[in-house]
């Protein structure tokens, strides 16, 4: 669960990228947060994985406090989520296979976890033929699934999505996004970023617009109509 | 189960990470052997000079000459003034005919000297002392003792052994110090390139949840593995080069009179310190070049 009271972000140079977010995100839930470029959409990935600090304000994730969180709980609290990017973040000179392994063997999984979870993890998104390919050997969409694989690989208990479409075509986009919402159906969370008002338009999911620093609508089974927001 | 420290993933993470940028860690380990050969050097010269120290002491005696116009029977007097002296152990009197005959022993084929008369030489004393620190004044104080003409004590070797030690001590530290930062400095920038190298990777670990020790531990395995390998490396050419210079010492005319201890009898101090020295600096380098990155 991710709960933001009244919160408020100004980086260092003055910039002031949220004024006042309430939002909360409940275990379970498909949620689209869209808004244009410098909304504060970033901003609040960033706040939520515990790379930056708020300015003022609460943040609970997944149980964890993050106005009092110790550097030595930060990991603990990102075991509890799983990062997708819009730019993959593979190891090229890994294959998928190994990939996966890298994101277990970083928590200390041992090698018999790996060899149970990543068959499974693989086949659920749809690449187990392909355990010994390298990125550089695969499509666009493909790489997406591995970074997808490599997010639930740890079984966390939400996933986040950075704009996880921005370098696939529609069709691609759609797959992705379809193979993000089976995730949720089996009962892991899952927060998509995103500005692409088409994809979110095919989904009947919880959109919330953010702009400016705020939240401009919070409406489920919602519509992004860019031009009005 | 998840393991909480796997010694063998660090291991096999640290050790490849040596290879994939061979120069830096070939670099990284000249310094630490460079560093580590010239504290060596320094310190077996300091050691070997102490153990002639040592020597010296056994030999711990100077000569007081009596005045000429002395005859025998009143320069035997002059032994109890001597012998009240503080740090002076045991007075021997020497006679001039005694001398002479010891300056011929072993120049026997010499002509000149067969016609020499006693009379070149002076009566004198040999004359033992506690503590060899105390030579100059307790020969000073001798000297002042009358009826005594001259002293002849060694104390100018005495304190050149010292002088020469103290330096060697001196410079091994300001160049130990030295290198040492420069070691730290190239280690440092080894791991730093290590983990520049890994950036991406380590991007990622920490977005999965690993935690800093995690991270850290296979750069500083790294940087063991460098030190460790310097220190073999430099433990090794300086037994060789202990070796062809102490051969060197001892086949030579002028210095065969020096001792010089075998390398054998030092290994036990020796390995323990340059291991210890090298694994020192390859931990403080690594540790120092990962501490800014890993923040949050």
């Amino acid at each position: 669960m991710i709960r933001f009271i009244d919160v408020y972000k100004e980086y260092d140079n003055g910039t002031k990228a949220l004024k006042g977010i309430d939002l909360r995100i409940d275990d379970g839930e498909f949620v689209f947060l869209v808004g244009p470029s410098g909304s504060g959409k970033s901003t609040i990935i960033k706040l939520i994985t515990g790379e930056i600090a708020l300015t003022q304000g609460k943040l609970m994730v997944n149980g964890y406090s993050l106005n009092n969180i110790s550097p030595r709980q930060v990991p603990l609290m990102r075991r509890t989520l799983g990062i997708i990017f819009q730019d993959f973040r593979l190891i090229d000179k890994k294959t998928v296979y190994e990939n996966l392994a890298f994101a277990m063997r970083a928590i200390g999984a041992s090698s018999r976890d790996l060899k149970r979870r990543i068959p499974y993890v693989l086949q659920l998104v749809g690449l187990d033929q392909k355990a010994d390919r390298y990125p550089g050997q695969l499509s666009g969409g493909e790489q997406q699934r591995v970074a997808i694989a490599r997010a639930l690989v740890n079984n966390p208990n939400m996933i986040i999505a950075d704009e996880p479409t921005g370098n696939l075509d529609p069709s691609r986009s759609l797959e992705i996004m379809m193979l993000l919402e089976r995730i949720n159906e089996l009962g892991t969370t899952v927060l998509v970023v995103t500005h692409e008002k088409n994809l979110v338009n095919r989904f009947a999911k919880r959109v919330v617009a953010i702009e400016e620093g705020r939240i401009i609508s919070d409406e489920t089974g919602g519509y992004y109509n860019g031009e009005k927001i | 189960m998840a393991k909480k420290f796997d010694i063998q993933y660090y291991f096999s993470e640290g050790f490849h990470s040596i290879f994939t940028h061979g120069f830096m860690s070939f670099a990284a380990v000249c310094m630490i052997v460079a560093c580590l050969l010239i504290m060596g050097s320094f310190t077996l010269v300091a050691v070997n000079l102490d153990n002639m120290l040592g020597d010296l002491e056994a030999e711990n005696e100077f000569l007081a000459y009596v005045d000429e116009s002395y005859t025998e029977e009143q320069a035997r007097d002059i032994k109890s003034q001597i012998e009240a002296i503080p740090n002076v152990s045991q007075v021997t009197f020497v006679t001039r005919a005694e001398a002479m005959d010891d300056f011929r022993a072993g120049r026997e084929n010499n002509e000149l000297l067969a016609d020499l008369p006693d009379e070149v030489l002076r009566d004198r004393f040999r004359i033992h002392v506690q503590d060899i620190k105390q030579l100059k004044a307790t020969s000073e104080q001798v000297q002042k003792i009358t009826g005594v003409a001259d002293v002849n004590a060694a104390y100018d070797i005495a304190q050149g052994f010292v002088l020469v030690r103290n330096i060697a001590t001196g410079v091994a530290a300001v160049l130990v110090a030295m290198l040492a930062v420069v070691s730290l400095f190239i280690i440092a920038n080894t791991i730093k390139l290590a983990f520049f190298y890994r950036r991406e990777e380590i991007a990622i670990m920490k977005m999965c949840g690993a935690t800093n020790s995690f991270i850290r531990w296979p750069f500083i395995v790294e940087g063991m593995l460098l030190g460790l390998t310097g220190a073999l490396v430099a433990f090794l050419l300086q037994w060789a080069v202990y070796e062809l210079v102490g051969r060197a010492v001892i086949q030579s005319n002028g210095l065969s009179l020096l001792t010089i201890l075998p390398f054998q009898s030092m290994i036990v101090h020796i390995l323990p310190v340059f291991i210890g020295a090298g694994l020192f600096i390859g931990v403080v380098g690594s540790v120092l070049a990962i501490r800014k990155f890993l923040q949050v």
